[in-house]
């Protein structure tokens, strides 16, 4: 096959594009066998780890929430004792927070980000194999821990001074504060490259305005992430931590700390937390609409617009966590406005999928399901959100299982079922096979169903006065019959889990290949064959449409003399994607795996010793030398 | 799904009235909006598009005036709803609290209450455990501390939250409205055993209220009987005096529930089991298993002396 090369003057020169094809795939080909497993750098590896392991953390995460409905389906139930209840509930909330909802997004981004924006990888393919690396290592030590016996139990929040050294005893806690320190310094790797790749990365002539809604999703996403998690480390690692360990007097009243100030730091994070989650849903759900409703997103500046004001605004609301506590009204009236404004930037997102859907032909796909489902949970959570920003009912539903109805329909319906519909919309490209159609919408409706079945009655039950993270209850309260209806929901949505993985499995092993565009879908990615090529475009396109593959299905305008022979790609502007000059990306290498497991032997040995910090500081170290060590470069051409 | 005692739902106290207001004020705009945009989606699923209609320009410029005016009218009703919102919450916030309020100092403790009622003369008072009595029509301002952890004083019926916070005094007031026993429960999660950390706020008639008010004031019951008498010995014999306190013994302790008037409660262990014999016997004879967890030490008490015990114990009205 040839290209036609579009130049200023002079007739079309053609190439061999099989010439090229092989000249990149020796370049940019990860090392094989077991050990090369260790070297991959390319985003599309590294993505698919994130997207694999944080699927297995939703499935122990999901069994974990199995556990809790079985004990709490009847009143005084003896299935799970008090410590168990409170270690699982513990685990629940940890995992689903930190290892599964946060990575998975990551994940998505680092393979899909570079492809949509027609670029071969992310700006630095080494820091994002050593985030993921850390990742792993930090899930492996919570779950390690969690296998010997130091289980945590103070709750997923951990407030002090019941996280402290007086109240909580043996190692759980430490596990849970150090666990978090991983999984931060990975999500803030991520949130580097995303960043960088979308504004210095983007195919020449992808300016602000054409950059794909789910691109800006993410790059809004990684500056909350930048901001955020830095939060949290403080809270858990520095405070936390410390007190328990050292002895420093940061959060524990016992020692003059103040507890309230934990919760504050922990909020900053924590409610920015549920945004860095919900933002890159908003962004499939975007995408997944476009393709399925043959027409651009309706209100593409609207869109931007006001993930960006949620962007800002999410961090002006976390003291909405702790109206209970008793802080001064002035304060706390302006909490509540802010609470509420966050609604009005939702709604405009919200009413501008409800334009594109209606102004479109709607093409029901298993991931369109999903978009519907994300319509109807989401917004019936987003309205019981505003009634939460109200003090006083914030006063009688707040850690009730109204809150937990709230925050289900809002994480679930917000950020799983846009993320379930982005797998079946994207599994095609990442797979190279098409997703069984029938089995998805099965699983579709087995997990509405469920869902709703589980978590609409939570809200009746925290208004009857159900309080959140008790392991038991009365049968004199009226809990009964609602708590039976939500835990044989949760059966049901376990069984929707159990459809959606036969048909991912059944899907990977049937022979129907998928085409590179199955939807005629408008983005980049789609314009490459599926699964992408480890360097994902063989020939940079040039683009100069919001839809580039509506506007110009062959592509035919793209950048040539890119090098071969090394992990060449092209740096262009930020503002207008001018192409400026061709960096080189450095090859596959064990070092950023050497790197992140010697600072995991740190962290790991850090929650026993202080003085292991040193050996973490000194194996990291080894392992960065290793990895920016220089080489000589080949030599450039003229 | 009936309301239950804990429900707020049911509401008799003056704060979670205005509060079960405000909530219809905000469940029955949200509801209809939810309404509205879940049927504008499902309506988009299977609208019939003309195929010649009009001009793409138009019907854009048509959404673009439809999406402008949702998102007004979603800032008027949330203008609306920060409105009243506010204004309730001035309604039930410290500064309206009427004068003349009786002030009653709620202690967290893992995982039971202590309740003082404070009064300038030390003789006048109070002192009890998981059980609140109110004056029905008299302010009650709830002045709460914590003695380890954070805890949170919730009666749904009554008044909405509260943090119970260690190196801090939070408060909040209410006035009972109707006469009635009302459950709450700690709402802040606070250890093993926060799920059974119940207590019974009861809301009487001042008369009764005040004729309960001098009961407690007084001295333990003297044991009457030679069974009580007998038990009173078991009582300050053994472990328990070291963690109780029954005014009018030696038993002195401080780091358990005041049991001075134990007869008189509708519960023990803080609202975890009804206050009988034989209740008390089991939680008496093995507090781990229907607590587990808990802080109450087993004390191994002989046959002869756990029925002599028992009658003490029930003669403390």
């Amino acid at each position: 096959m040839t290209h036609p090369l579009v130049t200023p003057a002079g007739p079309p020169r053609v190439w061999d594009e099989q010439q090229d094809r092989e000249a990149l795939a020796r370049t940019w080909h990860d090392p094989e066998g077991f050990l090369g497993w260790f070297y991959a750098t390319t985003h599309q590896a590294i993505g698919k780890r994130y997207i694999l392991t944080a699927f297995l953390f939703l499935l122990a995460g999901g069994v974990e929430a199995l556990l809790m409905r079985i004990q709490l389906a009847r009143p005084e139930n003896h299935f799970l004792g008090p410590d168990r209840y409170n270690q699982i509930f513990t685990m629940h909330g940890t995992t689903m927070m930190f290892l599964f909802a946060v990575p998975v997004m990551e994940g998505m981004a680092v393979y899909l980000v570079p492809l949509m924006l027609g670029t071969r990888n992310v700006a630095f393919p080494r820091l994002n194999a050593f985030g993921y690396w850390m990742y792993v290592m930090g899930g492996i030590f919570l779950y390690a821990n969690a296998a010997t016996g130091a289980m945590p139990d103070a709750g997923w929040f951990a407030y002090t001074p019941l996280s402290g050294p007086q109240y909580s005893f043996g190692k759980g806690v430490d596990a849970w504060a150090q666990m978090i320190t991983f999984t931060e310094i990975s999500a803030l790797c991520v949130a580097v490259e995303i960043a960088v790749t979308t504004f210095r990365l983007r195919a020449p002539g992808m300016s602000l305005n054409r950059i794909p809604l789910y691109c800006w999703s993410m790059l809004i996403q990684s500056f909350m992430v930048i901001f955020a998690m830095p939060a949290v480390m403080v809270a858990s690692t520095v405070m936390l931590l410390n007190d328990r360990t050292i002895g420093t007097h940061f959060v524990n009243p016992a020692e003059g700390g103040d507890p309230i100030l934990y919760q504050h730091v922990f909020w900053f994070f924590g409610h920015p937390e549920v945004y860095i989650i919900f933002l890159p849903a908003l962004g499939f759900i975007s995408a997944i609409v476009e393709a399925n409703t043959k027409r651009e997103v309706f209100g593409y500046p609207a869109l931007v617009l006001s993930q960006v004001a949620t962007g800002f605004i999410a961090f002006g609301l976390w003291v909405h966590h702790m109206f209970a506590t008793g802080l001064p009204q002035i304060g706390e009236a302006y909490f509540t406005a802010a609470s509420m404004m966050i609604a009005v930037t939702t709604g405009i997102q919200i009413f501008c999928w409800l334009a594109t859907l209606w102004s479109g032909k709607v093409r029901m796909t298993a991931a369109m399901h999903f978009v519907f489902g994300f319509l109807f949970i989401f917004v019936m959570g987003g309205l019981t959100g505003v009634m939460l920003a109200s003090i006083p009912l914030d006063l009688q539903s707040h850690d009730t299982y109204f809150v937990v109805a709230h925050f289900h329909y809002v994480l679930i319906g917000g950020a799983l079922f846009p993320l379930f519909g982005a797998f079946h919309h994207w599994f095609p490209k990442i797979t190279g096979r098409m997703i069984g159609e029938r089995l998805g919408k099965l699983s579709f409706w087995l997990l509405f169903i469920g869902f709703n079945t589980t978590f609409f009655p939570m809200h009746i039950l925290g208004l009857n006065g159900m309080t959140r993270r008790i392991y038991t209850y009365p049968a004199s309260l009226g809990w009964a019959s609602g708590n039976m209806i939500a835990t044989v929901g949760a059966m049901i949505i376990a069984l929707g889990g159990v459809v959606f993985i036969v048909n991912a499995i059944a899907s990977l092993r049937s022979s129907v290949s998928a085409a590179p565009n199955p939807w005629n879908a408008p983005s980049l990615e789609w314009s490459v064959e599926s699964p992408p090529p480890d360097w994902g475009f063989t020939y940079q396109p040039v683009v100069s449409s919001r839809s580039p593959l509506w506007a110009d299905p062959a592509l035919r305008t793209v950048v040539t003399g890119m090098r071969n022979d090394r992990r060449e790609i092209m740096v262009t502007g930020v503002a207008e994607a001018e192409p400026q000059f061709r960096t080189v990306l450095p090859a596959a290498s064990l070092w950023p795996f050497l790197a992140a497991l010697g600072i995991s032997i740190g962290f790991t040995g850090s929650i026993f010793a202080f003085s292991w910090y040193y050996v973490g500081a000194f194996l990291g170290a080894l392992g960065m030398i290793g990895w920016f060590w220089p080489r000589p470069p080949k030599e450039i051409e003229p | 799904m009936m309301p239950g005692p804990q429900s707020s739902l049911d509401a008799a106290g003056s704060a979670a009235r205005v509060t079960g207001h405000l909530l219809w004020l905000f469940v029955i705009p949200l509801a209809i909006i939810f309404v509205i945009v879940v049927a504008i989606a499902v309506v988009a699923i299977f609208r019939k598009h003309r195929e010649s209609g009009r001009p793409a320009v138009e019907t854009e410029r048509g959404l673009t005036r439809m999406v402008t005016g949702a998102s007004v009218l979603t800032c008027v009703i949330l203008l609306g709803l920060i409105a009243v919102s506010v204004s309730t919450g001035k309604a039930i916030s410290d500064r309206a609290m009427p004068r003349n309020a009786l002030t009653i100092e709620v202690t967290g403790n893992q995982w039971w209450w202590s309740v003082r009622y404070l009064n300038d003369d030390a003789s006048l008072i109070v002192t009890t455990a998981n059980e609140i009595h109110v004056p029905v029509g008299r302010p009650i301002l709830i002045r709460g501390v914590s003695a380890d952890v954070i805890h949170s004083f919730w009666v749904p019926g009554l008044i909405g939250k509260r943090d119970l916070i260690p190196s801090r005094v939070t408060t909040e007031w209410f006035t009972a409205e109707r006469e009635g026993n009302y459950r709450g429960q700690c709402a802040e999660f606070c250890g093993l055993q926060h799920a059974h950390m119940a207590m019974w706020v009861v809301a009487e008639s001042p008369a009764r209220f005040q004729a309960w008010m001098n009961a407690q004031l007084g001295d333990s019951a003297n044991p009457v009987t030679p069974a009580e008498q007998q038990g009173q010995k078991v009582f300050l014999e053994h472990a328990c005096a070291l963690c109780h306190t029954i005014r009018g013994t030696t038993a002195n302790g401080q780091v358990a529930p005041d049991l001075t008037h134990l007869a008189s409660r509708l519960t023990i262990a803080a609202g975890t089991l009804p206050n009988n014999r034989g209740n008390l016997a089991g939680w008496i004879t093995d507090p781990q298993s229907i607590k587990p967890g808990n802080h109450m030490a087993t004390v191994p008490l002989a046959a002869e002396d756990l029925h002599p015990l028992l009658d003490y114990l029930g003669s403390l009205r």
